[in-house]
């Protein structure tokens, strides 16, 4: 954690998305009711309507803030429950391993395979519109991905010294997957989390804008279909789906930051070329082709 | 050879298990479906439609193991049901006409986003600092960061209605008839440019950061090191030795991607009118049209399938040790 904060690229992800919930859990204290139907529709941003209103004269700053509570909530519970659903298939694929493997393999790669929004939509249209159907819908179409992941990573352990050796002790199965396996991969589940999230917010607007979530209720992906709904390209009214659409670029682009970040302290080859090009000029090694060998005691 | 007859196995259980899908999930719902069907349509189901819906499912009295025998029956003879928003049209001939539009938008970008993305990748990290690798990276993610379909809608926002530039919806335009003539394909051309373009630029990152991560990995291996101590030509190293290796791990994930971009150019479909599949499946969710979901929804997964298949073909010719 504290290696993330150093990292300048994590800081800005960790600062965004903090900004983002802390925005999301305060702003509706003191925004208006984003259902309410307060002015004109399609007004221009204003002083009294920061981002204008929407085509029903609802209020879209509220409805932008309102929006992320749910968003944001769909995301980041959807993210978790995929991790859990493809740790707990990924690890007793990966330790186990025999036709254990051989079914949870195949079934995974099925999923991996099958395009995920037709799917969804087939399952979403059949159960009642609501966040509790998009988030099942999600996991459900989700979860082989992290899975697979999570399965590479616990073969990769699976013969490691400290393994067999808790195997020897006579460690059960259970304890050995909760103690010395999922630990020592807290740098992928944490990678596997922020990609699940991303994924999560992504299909779920996906979702919403198709018309498959609960139109009454105020989220970034209900933002978009109403806006759609009321004809604010043909109307010029920019403001309706502008700030939605940027809100989750910006939560995607903080995740992706955190992501990188993580990628990079754990594998230092794709740390930036800056940082080696100045140490290398600091020793005073001129930078060839070839990878200069520099000693000394700078760190 | 055995390895690609592994993977048309997979490729049948794979279609086996997404049909077999389709036809439980209606099933699995809590209650009788075609009644809750009946519900949600609140009356606005005709009861022809409501046969069709049950034929298309092979819904009927018999037990569920006959019900499905019939079903796959049905599916194997390419028959999809009937259409319950365009009743009487059958499914197939329903999909038929957006398919094509579909596997030409869709196609056509995912080929140009991977191109183009991949060779972004190579010269950033061959010019590991350079400016493209210093600017790319950071600009494809964020762009990669925003839902395609929205980037789609600021695109048709700005460039169609606003600017005038690009034309606003469809696939032609309406005065040209299809026929291979020059003023239709130069139409078709002209309204796919932004659409395409739109899903190019949010898959493009994924691309070029997967191609230059591999790309600098490779570029520590010994065979490179000793191409650069032999004094070959750097275009030389950095396609024949560097890029030909770090390109197996893009070629496997394009696979995967496919279904992946597909879904994001589905939505993009609804944002321009385009005629594809995504416009087809926004209007079958919009009036509840099931047979219509369902038969989009094998379509899709099949075709996907297919491109696979090819993928694994193409990859079986790149790497000798795939055959």
């Amino acid at each position: 954690m504290h290696k993330l904060w150093r990292h300048r690229s994590s800081r800005i992800g960790l600062s965004i998305l903090a900004a983002m919930l802390l925005a999301a859990l305060l702003g509706p204290l003191v925004l208006p009711d984003p259902q309410e139907l307060l002015d004109v529709p399609m007004l221009p941003p204003s002083v009294d309507y920061w981002f204008g209103t929407t085509g029903q004269g609802q209020d879209v700053l509220a409805q932008t803030v309102v929006g992320a509570r749910t968003s944001l909530l769909i995301g980041f519970v959807v993210g978790f429950s995929v991790v859990a659903l493809g740790a707990i298939v990924g690890t007793v694929a990966g330790y186990f391993g025999g036709w254990v493997d051989d079914v949870l393999s195949l079934l995974m790669n099925v999923f991996l395979v099958m395009p995920g929004l037709p799917l969804m939509v087939v399952i979403a249209a059949y159960l009642p519109p609501g966040a509790v159907t998009i988030a099942f819908v999600l996991v459900f179409t989700g979860w082989a991905w992290t899975a697979r992941t999570i399965r590479a990573q616990t073969m990769a352990l699976r013969n490691k010294d400290f393994v067999l050796a808790a195997k020897v002790a006579g460690e059960s199965d259970l304890r050995i997957v909760l103690i010395e396996v999922l630990p020592n991969m807290m740098s992928l589940l944490l990678s596997a989390l922020i990609g699940a999230t991303v994924y999560a917010i992504g299909a779920q607007v996906g979702l919403e804008f198709l018309g498959l979530g609960d139109a009454n209720q105020v989220t970034w992906g209900t933002n978009l279909y109403w806006a759609s709904n009321d004809a604010a390209l043909l109307t010029g009214s920019w403001w309706t789906f502008v700030p939605t659409g940027l809100s989750i670029a910006l939560v995607g682009f903080a995740l992706a930051m955190l992501n990188g970040a993580i990628d990079e302290i754990n594998n230092p080859r794709l740390s930036p070329h800056k940082a080696f090009t100045q140490r290398a000029n600091r020793a005073g090694v001129a930078l060839t082709g070839s990878t200069p060998v520099i000693r000394g005691t700078d760190g | 050879m055995k390895r690609l007859l592994h993977r048309l196995g997979f490729y049948v259980i794979a279609a086996w298990a997404s049909i077999t899908l389709a036809f439980f999930v209606p099933r699995l719902m809590p209650g009788d479906p075609a009644a809750a069907m009946f519900a949600r349509f609140q009356g606005k189901l005709t009861p022809e439609a409501l046969d069709a819906l049950r034929e298309a499912l092979g819904f009927s009295d018999a037990p569920v193991y006959r019900q499905y025998l019939t079903y796959l029956g049905h599916i194997l003879q390419g028959d999809l049901g009937i259409s319950v928003s365009r009743f009487p049209a059958p499914v197939n001939t329903v999909i038929g006409e957006a398919l094509l539009w579909t596997v030409f938008l869709a196609g056509m970008s995912v080929v140009i986003s991977f191109a183009v993305g991949t060779l972004i990748g190579i010269v950033a990290a061959y010019r590991r600092g350079g400016w493209l690798d210093r600017l790319a990276p950071p600009i494809l993610v964020f762009f990669g960061a925003f839902p395609y379909f929205w980037l789609a809608m600021l695109a048709l926002f700005l460039f169609g209605f606003s600017l005038e530039w690009a034309p606003v919806r469809h696939a032609y335009s309406d005065g040209v008839t299809p026929e291979l003539s020059f003023a239709f394909i130069g139409s078709v051309i002209s309204h796919a440019v932004l659409p395409a373009a739109t899903i190019v630029i949010a898959t493009m990152g994924g691309w070029t950061l997967g191609m230059r991560n591999t790309m600098i990995a490779v570029m520590c291996e010994d065979y490179t090191r000793l191409a650069q101590a032999k004094g070959l030509p750097p275009r030389t190293i950095m396609f024949r030795y560097a890029a030909r290796n770090a390109l197996l791990p893009n070629v496997t994930g394009f696979g995967m991607a496919l279904g992946f971009v597909l879904s994001g150019s589905l939505l993009t479909e609804i944002v321009f009118s385009y005629p594809g599949q995504g416009y087809l499946l926004l209007q079958a969710v919009r009036s509840l049209d099931y047979p219509l979901i369902q038969g989009l929804f094998v379509t899709i997964t099949i075709a996907v399938l297919a491109a696979n298949l090819l993928i694994d073909l193409e990859y079986a010719w790149l790497d000798p040790r795939a055959r």
